[in-house]
């Protein structure tokens, strides 16, 4: 295996980058040493980190940090592509998720994903949401339309479709389409919300409104936001993960990150002064 | 200096600008003068008689050409129940399944291979394949010389619409716990369903007018056909031995029929188009 030393001596600190924290807090996650190779390239390398239930952790850093590629391991979603291997451990319920024995559709059905890029599937806005409840439950007729009718209420989308229910989901709104999607992934009721950079394709008034959201479906999911807007995770997060170059430099509250962060180049990115 | 160079580069430019206009001109006029030729000459033929009726004997005036209006359609229909669901399935392999891998890759350059085989190799081949061990002629023969030239035209098309798709859909349905083989029939199908009838379609123009494959197969026929195991009349067979015939009643039969099937087929590139395009108004 080709692995590249980095050129930084920052490897050894991730140990000590847990979160100083006076809230009793379950984890619901725990990533321990974990790796991730592009064929021979290593990208993120002994990535350790807790994400807590209920709670809004961001990741944050500068593009292609492996930010993305950090929280595609959470529900494996990377292994649709050939190339690409993920080694270590990512503890949920006592198990390790990576593991070849965890069957990753029973995975994904617990870890709800959003992406960068809105992607309601080529159906109508209600099918978009019944798509999922119907592969995943047995639920139909008037319960699959209360559940549909619900998701769409906890987006605050409802208002703005609940007249045109048939038509395509693609004709809304870049914004709208986004909440359709996140309506369509908290409507099988998962665990976890992973959101990878969900506004960067959305206007502001968009962006507030599903900033909004995440602040209300914290109590409900526990949310992981990779961003690459600083104000954005300073707004919305409990919890901060800054990555340099494959590590995770720092890790903690958020109000510490962004008021006195212990490392010098997490300092560096957050006064702007490189990224 | 400069502006002699200024000049010169502006000449040139309307030189190309012309030759461009021209050779444009000279393509959709070759196009315009056979659609021009075959409505003038073939539009008299189309009478009722020659959709309904059998053809006559030699040298009778009269008659029709049902026998291979219908036979052109049932072999056409077959080859494409065939090599559609063949085709698809197949593109899908490439695309989704097993895309990356060296099988896929050695089946992709087969496949456009077979797309480069002239078509009279394909009769020939299935010639040797189904006539001989039949020991006839036959609709089966014709029908499958029709398929083996449209898969690889299915499969082609199939893998490029569905490649089309972007990854962010397939990975919303994924992450979502939907199954890998559901996420490709559900959401990635169905994003390229536009596409996919496109692909389709123009196979079907394609093989509809062939003719070099159907002589050594279907060959050709007077009658009507009481089952594919013999001989099938078939329109392009027909234009190609009335068109030689000496008798002016057959060659104006030919005509109708290169008719028929120019308009068979531009209606078929037609409907493609405008699904096309009611793809792209949706992107």
């Amino acid at each position: 295996m080709n692995v590249s030393t980095p050129e930084i001596g920052i490897v050894t600190k991730t140990k000590n980058v847990r979160p100083k924290t006076k809230k009793e807090l379950s984890v619901e996650m725990a990533v321990h040493n974990l790796n991730f190779f592009y064929g021979d390239n290593q990208v993120l390398f002994n990535n350790n980190i807790d994400i807590y239930k209920k709670q809004i952790t961001a990741i944050i850093g500068p593009s292609g940090c492996g930010k993305s590629t950090h929280i595609r391991t959470y529900n494996r979603i990377f292994e649709l592509y050939r190339n690409q291997r993920a080694v270590g451990e990512i503890i949920m319920s006592g198990q390790n998720i990576l593991d070849s024995s965890v069957d990753p559709i029973l995975l994904r059905r617990r870890i709800g994903m959003i992406f960068q890029k809105p992607s309601p599937f080529p159906m109508s806005i209600f099918d978009n949401i019944a798509y999922g409840l119907k592969i995943n439950t047995t639920i139909g007729g008037s319960e699959l339309a209360g559940r549909v009718e619900d998701a769409l209420k906890r987006v605050a989308l409802w208002d703005e479709v609940k007249d045109k229910l048939s038509d395509s989901g693609t004709d809304l709104s870049g914004g709208q389409q986004q909440r359709l999607c996140i309506a369509r992934a908290i409507a099988i009721e998962p665990e976890i919300l992973l959101m990878d950079e969900p506004c960067s394709a959305i206007d502001p008034i968009g962006t507030a409104k599903i900033e909004e959201l995440m602040i209300d479906l914290k109590s409900l999911y526990t949310i992981v936001i990779v961003t690459h807007n600083m104000q954005q995770a300073a707004r919305v997060s409990d919890y901060t993960a800054f990555f340099y170059e494959g590590h995770i430099i720092e890790f903690g509250e958020t109000k510490q990150i962004f008021t006195n962060p212990q490392n010098q180049q997490t300092e560096d990115y957050i006064t702007g002064r490189f990224g | 200096m400069q502006s002699s160079s200024l000049k010169t580069r502006m000449a040139t430019d309307r030189l190309i600008k012309v030759i461009a206009v021209l050779s444009a001109l000279i393509g959709l006029l070759a196009l315009v003068w056979i659609l021009v030729t075959v409505v003038g000459k073939g539009i008299g033929a189309l009478d009722f008689k020659f959709f309904t009726e059998l053809p006559t004997p030699p040298g009778m005036i009269g008659g029709g050409l049902v026998n291979a209006i219908v036979g052109t359609i049932i072999m056409t229909i077959l080859a494409a129940l065939i090599a559609i669901p063949i085709g698809l399935l197949a593109g899908t392999y490439l695309a989704e399944i097993g895309k990356g891998s060296r099988l896929a890759d050695i089946i992709r350059m087969v496949n456009n291979i077979l797309i480069g085989v002239p078509s009279i190799i394909v009769g020939i081949f299935v010639y040797a394949l189904l006539v001989i061990p039949m020991r006839s002629f036959s609709g089966y023969a014709g029908a499958a010389a029709l398929a083996v030239i449209m898969l690889p035209i299915v499969v082609r098309t199939t893998e490029d619409m569905l490649t089309l798709v972007p990854d962010s859909l397939r990975e919303s349905a994924l992450a979502l716990g939907v199954s890998r083989w559901r996420t490709t029939f559900d959401v990635v199908f169905r994003a390229a369903k536009q596409g996919l009838m496109t692909g389709v379609l123009l196979a079907v123009a394609r093989v509809s007018g062939e003719t070099a494959p159907l002589l050594f197969t279907a060959l050709n026929s007077a009658y009507w056909f009481d089952s594919l195991k013999e001989p099938v009349a078939n329109l392009t067979v027909t234009i190609f031995n009335y068109a030689m015939s000496p008798y002016s009643d057959w060659q104006q039969k030919a005509w109708g029929a290169s008719l028929l099937i120019t308009m068979g087929v531009l209606f078929l590139t037609i409907t493609a188009r405008l699904i096309m395009k009611k793809q792209r108004k949706q992107a």
